[in-house]
């Protein structure tokens, strides 16, 4: 399609997104920028409200209407803030789709699921119903519904809750999007189930060379499912790297909090699972500097004075942090402990 | 599906049963005597006796209850005291007016409220949602008798586009019928437009927060198909549950309403044989209300199950 296949197909600068929340305007994302190449999957990782998910919104141009975006946002060189609604229709679920966290909500149950897959193809190719019908269920068939062809038209209350995540993955893959966004797509399943899903998803990423976007708060679902990571905090990406280097030299206080605060098999009996001292954040007053100076054990009065810029730590690792040489130090530290 | 029809059926039956136990027993309950009230405060003993003989009020409570079921299903339900004439002939005839104005201030009623419901949930916090919602609160607080005075007032009155009163009957034109239909319909349905509209906005408000509706988005739809498409089904629940029961308000409407237009329908029969203690004509003009309501309500039952699909399953 491109003829520079090293051309990003997703280009985010300087990302900012302004709610209005009940305590007033709140600056959920500020100055996020990734870009992301037709095949390559990216993990956002971090706590609830960090923004991780009105990031993934704003990529699909589904915030709400009193949102303000502000930055840039570009598919195919194609600038998506500030397009018209009728415009973005043309690209939601045909180039950029997604998946969503909760299963047994996410379908409309006064719709058969055949015609809910069949939805988006109905809506952005000018087949016809019966072929529509066919591709949908040709789609329950590859994303593992069993007995797609006689369940195609029964309702989503008749599935359980990974056959449903099953659904709205077919659903999202309908039109063969070039970028798929799942928003923690196995959060609310049984953890047998889980691993099913995340290995369908990334069999079918391979398979049609989409590129994915999976955002998750479980370290352990990024780091087998994503080759790159952005960590956020408080509305900005404080880690960002390729998955394995951010997993063996994790340069940011925050990135080192929440890998310790995973539960772990094999550890002594009475040990206490670490925390993160403090709460996060309200986004409605954050404070002036770093987002995380009240929860972090290296804290400065300088890092309380302006937001601190991304250090490069390594080939394309980036860190927002001023104080890496302590906390880079320390993380060796930690890891060795782990050992002893 | 069946089974859940055959079960609300039954529901239903058990339901008319009860009500016209109340009705019959309430009714017998009350102070005053039919007969004495026919023949005159003058009538001798005597005379009221055989009066009370000759309408079979003398026979015990049971014997009169069953007499009375058993002529309701062949259709006999005694005759008048007031009028002497058959008291089925007497409902058939006035319902030819109530059951056209039903219709009518039903069907008002529910274009309204869907209209304006939707229109100010598609637009929910902006001036035109403000502006509806501030006309329905007043819709509200009216009372649908003074209503109809300045109905009468403005249209028959002042502009005389339509008649004060009075009902002009179909065998003329139709036409006349439901232009003398017309204002009383209108004051009958603005209390309830404005009740189900304020439900039927909250009702699609509530599901265009569902997931689902985030998700149809997410799949291109624009807002206005996920509306029509997505929404709408899901919020007609609530809507068709309060439905159901405004139409007993409706009817308990015409009582007054048809007084206030001089219609001779059916609430106006029911005021009149009340006032002239014609039992046996209130007794069955209120068990055929309470059996319209009941009526309606199941086949509201019954269209849940054709609307959502979850019910059907849940209750095999």
């Amino acid at each position: 399609m491109s003829d520079t296949a090293n051309a990003p197909l997703i280009e985010v600068r300087d990302l900012g997104v302004r709610l209005n929340t009940s305590r007033g305007p709140a600056q959920a994302v500020r100055g996020v920028s990734f870009s992301l190449r037709r095949g390559e999957t990216l993990g956002l990782v971090g706590e609830s409200g960090c923004g991780k998910s009105v990031t993934a919104l704003a990529l699909m141009g589904l915030l709400p209407e009193s949102a303000v975006v502000s930055g840039s946002i570009r598919l195919d060189g194609h600038e998506l803030v500030g397009l018209s609604d009728a415009n973005y229709c043309k690209l939601r679920g045909n180039r950029i789709s997604m998946i969503f966290q909760e299963p047994m909500t996410a379908l409309n149950p006064m719709h058969t699921i055949g015609r809910q897959v069949a939805e988006p193809l109905r809506r952005h190719t000018n087949c016809s119903a019966a072929d529509a019908r066919r591709e949908a269920i040709a789609l329950l068939d590859r994303v593992g519904l069993p007995d797609a062809a006689k369940r195609v038209d029964a309702y989503p209350h008749q599935f359980s809750g990974g056959q449903r995540q099953r659904i709205t993955i077919a659903m999202a893959l309908a039109c063969q999007p070039d970028v798929l966004i799942a928003d923690e797509p196995t959060t609310a399943l049984d953890v047998t189930i889980q691993g099913q899903i995340l290995d369908l998803i990334a069999d079918l990423v391979a398979e049609r060379g989409m590129s994915m976007i999976l955002i998750s708060h479980d370290l352990g679902v990024i780091a087998e499912n994503v080759q790159r990571m952005m960590v956020m905090y408080g509305g900005i990406v404080v880690e960002s790297g390729a998955t394995n280097t951010v997993f063996t030299r994790m340069g940011h206080p925050y990135t080192q909090g929440l890998f310790r605060a995973r539960p772990r098999l094999g550890a002594r009996k009475g040990t206490r699972l670490q925390t993160i001292a403090g709460t996060v954040p309200e986004l409605a007053d954050l404070p002036s500097g770093c987002t995380f100076a009240d929860r972090c054990g290296i804290v400065e009065d300088r890092c309380r004075v302006a937001l601190p810029a991304v250090v490069d730590v390594g080939a394309r690792h980036g860190v927002r942090c001023i104080r890496t040489d302590v906390s880079m130090a320390e993380t060796v530290g930690a890891v060795e402990h782990d050992h002893a | 599906m069946s089974v859940f029809i055959l079960r609300r059926f039954l529901t239903l039956i058990a339901t008319l049963f009860g009500a016209s136990l109340i009705i019959f027993l309430v009714l017998d309950a009350l102070p005053g005597n039919a007969a004495q009230m026919l023949m005159g405060a003058d009538a001798s003993p005597d005379a009221v006796r055989a009066m009370t003989i000759k309408l079979g009020l003398d026979q015990p409570l049971y014997y009169r209850y069953v007499h009375w079921i058993t002529g309701i299903l062949t259709g006999d339900l005694g005759n008048s005291y007031a009028y002497g004439t058959p008291v089925a002939g007497l409902i058939a005839e006035r319902l030819t007016l109530t059951i056209p104005l039903a219709i009518m201030s039903m069907s008002m009623t529910v274009v309204l409220a869907l209209a304006a419901g939707i229109y100010t949930a598609a637009n929910h916090n902006k001036i035109g949602d403000v502006g509806v919602m501030s006309l329905t609160q007043f819709g509200i607080a009216l009372p649908n008798f003074w209503f109809a005075i300045l109905l009468i007032l403005l249209f028959a009155v002042k502009l005389q586009w339509l008649s004060a009163g009075g009902f002009a009957g179909w065998e003329e034109s139709i036409l006349a019928g439901i232009k003398s239909l017309l204002l009383p319909a209108i004051s009958l349905s603005v209390v309830q437009a404005a009740i189900l509209a304020r439900v039927t906005r909250s009702a699609v408000l509530e599901v265009l927060r569902e997931d689902f509706v985030r998700t149809a988005r997410a799949k291109g739809l624009s807002k206005r198909d996920v509306l029509w498409r997505h929404v709408l089904r899901n919020a007609m629940i609530p809507v068709m549950t309060i439905m159901g029961l405004q139409f007993a308000n409706l009817l308990a409407g015409t009582i007054v309403i048809e007084n206030v237009f001089y219609l001779p329908g059916l609430g106006r029969l029911i005021f009149q044989s009340i006032a002239n203690r014609d039992l046996i004509v209130v007794r069955n003009c209120v068990m055929l209300l309470a059996a319209i309501v009941v009526i309606v309500n199941f086949v509201v039952d019954v269209l849940y199950a054709f609307i959502d699909p979850r019910i059907k399953v849940h209750n095999l």
